[in-house]
């Protein structure tokens, strides 16, 4: 296949069907990992799988892609589960014990590492710089099978305990109350996550799996507040993320894959900070800038109504920029060009205002809304 | 003979000695990230200043400028800046903005070490992993005179400068830590200390990175201090443990690494630190699992032989004292205890010295009522 001059040959396409499975299965449990504030077990979980890709190695003798998998599923599940030990018997917090099973499971990884390269000579360092940074480029067909497997059993078991995870994610107690079995759900859920994780280490490598994890999510969280959304949105952009940087990576040379895809996740992740519609940065900015002019525009009205009521012999004179200036604030002219074309007051003399009939109606509404907003408030 | 041994395992030595120097350095600041709850931010930062000690090179080409400690510091004080900002919009929670900064700045650094990686030596594998037993072959050389390893001296300056940090800010270091409020409402700018101790993390995650690796850099800084948190309740006694402890660690993982023989030596000393990490969460004195669930066992039978007392007490003097100060009704009716678990009890109880026992017969003795009293008066 040919398409503008990308050669679709099999060592770009076993990537992409590769990058596409990791982008959807890391970004759909990746959804659940935000939402329970667990972001950064992505990163302690393929750190802590190390020890057990390199034992496993160590107990096969082979370095195809299924046994190191498994190797890392491994140790990533048992590190979760000491995570959860130490944290529900010592005093030590959540970070803590993250950063101790992170780093002495690497660190005892390492030396299994090292101790393999003595054993096996060719097993050398390209085993480990794999391992950090990922390769895409030798992906074999088997490989992809291996992923997808693994992927559906993944987003299957996902859509069997939709509920309960959803209830335990948003409700834990409630889930208690009704009595869901807590704890097996939370570690099939981490199971789930440790398995998504292990799926892409070999391709995109440590540092940027966790990437992978958080990054999809945490894009689609601002797009929408509707859990079934966010988990499309999130595989979608994880998805198209991969792609991406795995095409781009393949026509640039010297462009490493995971680096380039976690650009690539970055970018989602800034423009739906900024523009996401409702949460976005920028539609914060429009709304508060909608609300500021409602509030001027309404305290503008009842000023100049005020101001009315308080000389009855002549209530048709105009008000000057200066009489307006003790009680209005912002860019008076500028609030007042908002009422006249609103027909609701009119510039008599240059910078003097006064209001139109339709204005003290406007005016006269507004007030009353506020009374009665006031009342409200002081009820409650 | 001492000059002989120093001269035959010199290089060892001085491994160990930079190792040690590290440990401190590292445990100073990662106390106050355990206790604050930032343990994870020393992850971020050391894997983020890839990206500051690569511009540094673009820029000087010199691997060993102070140019470079400075850009990684300053990448490392931007990833904490960043990360802040972003949970300031409240769009996200600090665990996510976390997770996005730092693999975004590694990214980026990775790149542009393989797209230049022609201009710039820098090996990515050794800015994770470390490569803390070349670190002597660096000689620190002035005026034509050895005066050992660099390594030592850049950690030593560093060790110096966390130490005399410190003792200048204890104490607002410590209010801010165990009462921000108070902190604040005391004038003691509690975003100030928090910035200055994330650049305190900055520049020992830069000293030692070169050393140990990115990744024992949290080892040595975590680690440590979660291993003395177990230890004690005093926030001096932990940082002296932290930096024993992490000494502790250094120098097993060297001397482990030295007779296993071409074992890394940066995984020795973090799976040492991991192993007193282990024995600390199981048989601390107080805290540890194991010693928990041993006093837990324990105070079940000291509850039974106190419920023994009272239940004497309650009855003694009365006309039903013949019926029920007596063995038989702690199996019957009334406590319902098993045989074997009744006659525990009542032996255990004897030779606490509570209760006397006569055939059948129950009797408080002066120390049992003494006891049973004090607990029903609490």
């Amino acid at each position: 296949m040919n398409l503008k001059g990308i050669d679709f040959d099999y060592t770009l396409r076993m990537p992409l069907y590769g990058v596409t499975i990791i982008g959807i299965v890391a970004g759909g449990l990746g959804t659940f990992a935000l939402l329970r504030k667990q972001s950064l077990l992505g990163d302690t979980i393929s750190h802590a799988a190390l020890p057990g890709v390199v034992l496993a190695f160590m107990i096969t003798g082979t370095k195809t892609p299924i046994n190191l998998l498994i190797g890392a599923i491994i140790a990533g599940w048992v590190g979760t589960i000491i995570i959860g030990a130490i944290i529900r018997n010592t005093r030590i917090k959540e970070d803590a014990a993250m950063g101790v099973i992170l780093s002495v499971f690497f660190g005892f990884g390492l030396i299994l590492l090292t101790l393999v390269q003595k054993r096996w000579p060719d097993a050398r360092q390209a085993g480990l710089h794999q391992f950090l940074f990922g390769s895409a480029t030798n992906m074999l067909e088997q490989d992809v099978w291996v992923m997808m497997t693994l992927g559906s059993i993944t987003l299957l078991t996902l859509a069997l305990f939709w509920k309960e995870f959803k209830l335990l994610t948003f409700d834990p107690d409630f889930a208690k109350t009704i009595g869901l079995p807590i704890r097996s759900l939370d570690i099939t859920l981490m199971t789930l996550i440790v398995i998504a994780i292990a799926i892409g280490l070999q391709t995109v490598g440590v540092v940027l799996m966790s990437a992978m994890l958080v990054a999809p999510a945490a894009a689609a969280r601002q797009w929408t507040n509707r859990l079934p959304v966010m988990l499309l949105l999130s595989s979608s952009f994880g998805a198209i993320s991969g792609i991406a940087g795995t095409l781009t990576s393949s026509q640039v040379s010297k462009l490493p894959t995971g680096p380039t895809i976690t650009i690539f996740l970055t970018i989602f992740v800034l423009v739906s900070l900024g523009f996401a519609k409702e949460r976005g940065l920028a539609w914060q900015w429009l709304r508060r800038r909608r609300n500021r002019r409602k509030i001027q525009i309404s305290t503008a009205l009842v000023t100049l109504l005020h101001l009315e009521d308080s000389h009855p012999a002549d209530s048709q004179h105009p008000h000057s920029l200066q009489s307006l200036q003790a009680s209005l604030y912002g860019d008076i002219p500028a609030t007042m060009e908002r009422l006249i074309t609103s027909g609701f007051a009119v510039e008599t003399s240059l910078q003097a205002w006064r209001l139109t009939s339709a204005g003290q109606t406007e005016a006269r509404d507004t007030l009353q809304t506020m009374e009665e907003d006031l009342d409200d408030r002081l009820v409650h | 003979m001492i000059a002989s041994f120093i001269s035959q395992y010199a290089i060892e030595i001085q491994v160990t000695i930079i190792g040690c120097i590290v440990a401190a350095a590292c445990a100073i600041p990662g106390v106050f990230l355990v206790l604050r709850r930032q343990s994870l931010m020393s992850d971020a930062i050391s894997h983020s200043i890839l990206f500051g000690i690569v511009i540094a090179l673009f820029l000087t080409h010199e691997i060993s400028s102070p140019w470079l400690i400075i850009g990684a510091t300053l990448t490392g004080v931007a990833t904490v800046s960043l990360t802040e900002l972003i949970i300031n919009t409240r769009l996200l929670k600090e665990d996510s903005a976390i997770g996005l900064i730092f693999p975004m700045f590694f990214a980026i650094a990775v790149l542009l070490i393989n797209r230049y990686a022609g201009d710039i030596h820098i090996d990515s594998d050794a800015v994770l992993l470390g490569s803390i037993d070349f670190a002597p072959e660096d000689r620190f050389i002035f005026n034509s005179l050895d005066y050992g390893p660099k390594a030592m001296w850049v950690m030593g300056a560093i060790l110096l400068a966390n130490c005399i940090l410190l003792m200048i800010f204890y104490k607002e270091l410590k209010l801010a830590t165990f009462d921000a409020g108070l902190a604040a409402a005391l004038g003691l700018l509690p975003g100030v200390i928090h910035y200055g101790l994330m650049t305190m993390v900055s520049i020992t995650a830069v000293g030692a990175f070169d050393a140990v690796g990115s990744i024992l850099v949290v080892a040595l800084m975590i680690t440590p201090p979660a291993t003395a948190l177990m230890l004690t309740n005093r926030l001096h006694y932990m940082i002296l443990l932290s930096i024993g402890i992490g000494m502790m660690s250094a120098i097993t993982g060297c001397v482990i690494a030295h007779s296993v023989g071409d074992i890394s030596t940066a995984g020795a000393m973090t799976s040492a630190s991991g192993f007193f990490f282990l024995l600390a969460i199981l048989f601390a004195p107080k805290k540890g699992m194991v010693s928990k669930a041993v006093r837990a066992h324990q105070n079940r039978w000291t509850f039974a032989c106190h419920l023994l007392t009272i239940h004497l007490l309650d009855h003694e003097g009365t006309p039903e004292e013949s019926d029920e100060n007596t063995f038989s009704n702690l199996v019957g009716p009334h406590m319902k205890w098993e045989p074997p678990y009744a006659n525990k009890i009542v032996n255990l109880s004897e030779k606490e010295g509570l209760i006397t026992r006569h055939g059948n017969h129950l009797n408080l003795t002066p120390l049992g009522r003494e006891t049973a009293r004090a607990i029903m008066n609490t």
